[in-house]
Order: structure tokens, then sequence, then C-alpha cells
């Protein structure tokens, strides 16, 4: 259960135009702009949803995600998930979540995935058996059988991520977030990847956010969409409800994201 | 507890892996070691009785100094937790339910002990074979072993514990560039990395001795060598112990600090 109630979140950003006057002059007076990365969001989520979370790029989604994995403080608001505040009991909550960000590497690049795995075995205190339950699980479902013996630095982007997805799940969590976790892979591994992680839902009851620009994987897992634009919520509901938004007969998911945006001015 | 075995271990496995990185730098050491000792030796035949030391304590400490280098040369920093911080992969290490200060300490230990033990074995054996005074001569007593070992601890722990204020420092600066230049010239030689401290001057050097960096490697080589004895000797691994706590005390406490401010960089 994810409960978020008016959380405001900004950043101080550091602004100068370009040229050597420009800079020099920043050297004495910082021209600072507050950015309102997120303004009074308020959404809740139930157990085993899976919930799409969208908008252009800048909108304030891993900013969320970041407050939600309990890594970020926001300015005000409250967030409740599975009865804990995340920044305030970190430790205890992080015990419970699962995070990919789709960007970053949580594998240690210098040595084989399985000596990874090991160690978040241990990270987490994993009773044994379930370590080998779900590590048997992830690698049939992930086909992870030839690359667990590889030094991540020598996997390709599409192997490592799926590498990386099962390295969040070792612990079992009952709440994933992914933040473009099907960024930079080929067809064959989105569809690996998607499948996998409706299967998870289905099984485990795994509670899933997912932000992404790929309106398939929105469409492939999504009960519901969260649409977030300059910070502000702006759409709340199921993807049929948001196909309505259609600009013309017969547009495709991505022109109708497009006119969406546009409509809302984001 | 076991988790952070865990994390030792496989940092330690694989920072044994370098086999070339460890038999060029015991190379460079011997020849280090070797330059230096013929240095002082000249030195020491120019005007024996202003020397501070005896030759004897001399060559132990620089053996042990070159020996040693993994656990005492400040400026060993690990560009991969700089890098993580600036870039926001701090990210992930902050999902883990543990805490980013202990489990960096850990990884510090893990990544100098590794690099030493590969190293220290030949340089030790090498500089004991050589002949006195210009070797490594082993202290008698069990006493002084006992003192050795455990100020090699202290000073290994609180180089730890200063690297730690320096990662820690990058939360807030985001540029390593500076503070690592500065900590790294500034230890170099307020530690006795440079010349042994007792060489410095009267004035500077009673200073100097009860800064910071005088409890890392200058306590243990100088007990070793029978330099520093008695009263002095229980000092300086008082204030050890004092430096090391309150390294580990300002680290901590911008760890708490940053964390609750941090930006992770990047989207």
């Amino acid at each position: 259960m994810i409960q978020v109630e008016h959380m405001n979140k900004t950043f101080k950003v550091a602004k100068r135009s370009a040229g050597f006057s420009q800079a020099i002059k920043a050297l004495f007076q910082r021209e600072t702009e507050t950015i309102r990365a997120l303004s009074d969001i308020s959404f809740s989520i139930g157990d085993g949803e899976m919930v799409g979370y969208i908008g252009p790029n800048g909108a304030g989604k891993s900013s969320t995600i970041k407050i939600l994995s309990g890594i970020l403080t926001p300015d005000d608001g409250t967030c409740i998930i599975n009865g804990r505040i995340p920044w305030k009991e970190r430790k205890e909550h992080v015990k419970d979540i699962g995070v990919v960000f789709g960007q970053r590497t949580q594998l240690w690049w210098d040595v084989p995935i399985i000596d990874s795995y090991e160690l978040l075995r241990d990270i987490y205190e994993i009773p044994t058996q379930t370590y080998e339950e779900n590590l048997e699980e992830l690698t049939e479902l992930l086909s992870l059988k030839e690359l667990l013996k590889t030094p991540a630095r020598q996997l390709s982007l599409g192997q490592r991520m799926r590498c990386e997805i099962a390295a969040s799940l070792l612990h079992s969590p009952k709440t994933l977030f992914l933040d473009e976790p099907t960024i930079g892979l080929d067809a064959v591994s989105k569809l690996a990847v998607r499948d996998f992680i409706r299967k998870q839902n289905k099984k485990h009851n795994t509670t899933v956010l997912i932000t992404t620009h790929d309106m398939q994987d929105i469409e492939a897992l999504a009960d519901r969409v969260l649409l977030i634009g300059k910070g502000t919520l702006l759409f709340d509901g199921s993807l049929p409800d948001l196909m309505t938004h259609q600009p013309r007969e017969n547009a495709t998911l991505d022109e109708i994201i497009a006119a969406l945006y546009r409509d809302y001015d984001i | 507890m076991k988790k952070y075995a865990s994390f030792f271990r496989i940092r330690f496995i694989h920072g044994l892996q370098y086999r070339t990185a460890a038999v060029s730098g015991m190379i460079t050491q011997f020849i280090w070691g070797i330059m230096e000792i013929l240095l002082f030796r000249a030195f020491y035949q120019a005007s024996p009785e202003s020397f501070p030391m005896t030759f004897q304590a001399l060559s132990n400490y620089v053996w042990l100094q070159q020996a040693f280098l993994a656990l005492y040369l400040i400026w060993f920093w690990e560009s991969q937790l700089f890098d993580s911080i600036t870039n926001g992969d701090v990210a992930y290490e902050l999902c883990r339910p543990v805490r980013l200060y202990n489990m960096w300490f850990v990884r510090g230990m893990a990544v100098r002990l590794s690099k030493a033990v590969l190293r220290c074995i030949p340089v030790l054996l090498f500089a004991w074979l050589l002949p006195a005074p210009y070797g490594l001569t082993l202290p008698a007593d069990f006493r002084t072993w006992f003192f050795t070992l455990l100020s090699m601890t202290l000073a290994f722990l609180l180089v730890i514990a200063f690297g730690m204020i320096v990662y820690m420092s990058v939360f807030y600066t985001i540029s390593s560039q500076g503070i690592k230049l500065l900590a790294s010239s500034v230890s170099e030689f307020l530690g006795g990395a440079v010349i042994p401290l007792p060489f410095l001057p009267d004035g500077i050097r009673e200073i100097v001795n009860v800064l910071p960096f005088a409890s890392a490697q200058n306590v243990p080589f100088r007990i070793f060598g029978g330099d520093l004895t008695g009263r002095e000797m229980y000092i300086s691994l008082l204030l050890q112990c004092f430096w090391f706590i309150t390294f580990l005390l300002i680290g901590r406490a911008m760890e708490q600090r940053a964390l609750k401010r941090v930006v992770i960089q990047g989207g």
C-alpha cells in the first residue's frame, strides 16, 4: 500500500547563459532558479496494483521514485508505504522494496553476477532456502543461466538489465519500483522483461510502479496510469480512459500521449 | 555483522586479483626504499650527531613504510566512490538496508588490506635479509611487537576514517579534485610519509606531533624501531585513539547530514 499526500519537492538549479563574460559574471553573482520538481502530488496505490507513471522529460518521475525509495526527502507532504515513512525509516523500508534504475547499475562491475547476488543475499539477510528458490525462478524466467558466471562489465545492455531486475527481486520485495527498466533493450529482451514483470505480479501479488517513455510498456503492463507534467499530477485513471484523448482516428499510442502532453501544455 | 563480513570478502578477493599491479608496486617499493636509505646514509655520514634517530631505527621506518604503503598512504583513493556520488550511482547503495558509512568503511579496509598482504611479505623478507644497519632489525621483546601491532591497527583505522571524511565531503562539493589534492599533500607531509617526523625542526615538530596525521604511520613504525618508548609511546597511542574517534564521529555526522539533504545527481 502506497499513500502519497500533498507532496512537494523543490530543487535549486544554477543557471547561466553561454559565453565567457557570463561565466565571469557567474563568479560573483550566482543565479539560481528554484524548480518545483513536484507540487502537491497525491495518489494511492493498493497492494498488487500495476501502475504506469508517465510524463515528459523532467516532469518529476524520477524524483518521485527516489522519494518513494527513501533516498530523497520531500519538502513537505506525507508518504506512507507499507506503514512506514521511507526517508525516516530507510533501512527497514528498503528491505521491502526492490528498485531498478534503468540508467544505473547495482551489479559490481568487475565480479561475476553470481557473486553480486550472493553479496545481496547477505546484505538483505535472505534465508538460504528463499534465496535458492528465488534465484532458480529468476534464472529460469529471465534466462540468466549463461550469464551468472560472467562479470557485469562483459554483458550487453539487455543482458545486464535482466540481471539487474533479478538482483532487485532476490529478497522477494512486496513493492517494485522500475525507473525506465526497458531503456535500450532489444525487442526480445523487452518482451521477456514485460512478460516477467506481469508474471511476478500475478504470482506474488507484487505492487509495481513503472516509469517509462515506451508506451508499449504501459500498454503491456499497467492497469492504471498516472500522468505527471511540470511536477503536477494531471491524470489518474485507466489506460482506456487515457485513450479517449485521441487526436484523430487510429492514432498510435505515442501520438495520443504527445497530443495529451500538448493539451495539458506540458 | 555477516553482511559486512561478506562485503569485506568480495572486495578483498577482488583486490587480490591484480597481480601485475602488485608486482610492479613491489618493485617500486624496493627501489624507493633502497634510494631513501642511501640518501639518509649520506646525511648520516656527514654529521651523525645531528641525526634525530638511530640509523637502524630509520631503516626500520623506511622498510615498514614501503611494505605497508597500501595501508597508510592517504592518496590511495577509490575513484569509484567519488564517481558514484558525482554521477548518482550511489542511489543504489542507499536502497540497501545497510548504513552507507559502515559499508564504505569496510570496503576501504578490504581494499587496503588486500593490496597490502600481497606486497608486504616480499618487501619485509628482502629488508630482513639486508645487512644491518640497512635492513630490518626485529625487536627482541614481546612488548614492542604487541604495541607495534596495536598501533598499526589504530593507524589503519584512522587512515580509513580520514578517507571517509574526504568521500563524504564530495556530497557537498560535487567535485573531488580540490579536496583530494589538498588532503593528499598535507597528510603526506604531516604524516611523515616524506621524511620521518623526528627530522622536523624543533618548534614545528611539537605541533605536528599532536596533529592527527602524526597518529598514522609515524607511531607504529617508530615503536617498532625502538625510537618511541615509555611514556611518550603511551601518549601517542592515546592520541591515536582520540583522533580515530574524532574522525569517525565527524565522518558519520557528515554522512547523516548529507543524506538528509542529499541530491542524487541525474535522472
